[in-house]
């Protein structure tokens, strides 16, 4: 795969980073607007899709580690179980932080209001875990496809083969 | 199989579709509502989030989240394992 035309690197360089903001502002705001950690995961996941397509494979190879994403994806998995092992004292995955005025800790008000951001207790922080889970489960799916697919193709692409 | 044959069987097939599909619930007008009924009085003040999906999907039924998390995880365990390094010589 070769890198794409000057117009498209260009492009990409810039909207990147759009992507990247909107993607973390989904996982923020789970707890507010629709949306959360598995759509802001895949919203994250689309930007390395893009970088890869746009880019080719030399900076993609240079750019992208496999090792990066894989601890990613378990640091989500862990951060996810650790949150709930600590409500532990009432049941798995009790929500021991709402309403207590500490982190995310706000006593929101009844009906319908404009939100705030430091409320819902450990929902916020299992988003983060969970989007933290997908961006590196699905950029891990996306890598190790185009990798193996290098390693098997490459060697015909001498010859003249197949360019994928 | 004959011409006849295939137009019996698909009536046969209609019939009980359309009969289904004329049966089914009004949608809008829910039956058991109790729970919807709880999660909107009580949503916000036990959880604190303003969306309620979210405090379904993260509160209530955070051990189901954590399941699907696990799917996904085991799914890419095995497009991982499947898509290593293959080294054809």
């Amino acid at each position: 795969m070769k890198p794409m035309s000057k117009i498209v690197t260009t492009v990409t360089d810039v909207i990147i980073w759009f992507i990247l903001t909107f993607g973390i502002y989904i996982v923020l705001h789970g707890h507010l607007t629709p949306g959360g950690g598995f759509q802001g995961g895949a919203v994250l996941a689309s930007a390395v899709a893009l970088f890869v397509v746009a880019y080719g494979k030399d900076r993609a190879r240079a750019y992208l580690s496999k090792n990066f994403y894989s601890v990613v994806e378990c640091l989500g998995l862990v951060l996810f179980t650790i949150v709930g092992f600590a409500g532990m004292k009432a049941t798995f995955l009790y929500n021991l932080l709402a309403g207590t005025g500490g982190l995310f800790g706000n006593v929101v008000t009844q009906g319908v209001n404009p939100g705030d951001l430091n409320t819902a207790g450990i929902i916020p922080i299992l988003n983060v875990g969970i989007g933290l889970e997908v961006v590196g489960g699905l950029s891990l799916i996306v890598i190790s496809m185009l990798w193996g697919l290098w390693d098997v193709f490459g060697v015909h692409e001498e010859r003249g083969g197949i360019d994928v | 199989m004959g011409n006849s044959v295939r137009w019996l069987v698909f009536l046969f097939a209609a019939t009980f579709l359309l009969a289904g599909l004329l049966s089914i619930h009004p949608v809008g007008e829910p039956i058991n509502t109790a729970m919807d009924d709880y999660f909107l009085a009580w949503g916000q003040a036990e959880t604190g989030a303003n969306n309620i999906v979210t405090s379904v999907v993260f509160d209530y039924r955070a051990f189901d989240t954590l399941g699907e998390a696990t799917v996904l995880f085991t799914a890419v365990s095995g497009i991982v394992a499947l898509f290593r390094g293959v080294k054809t010589r």
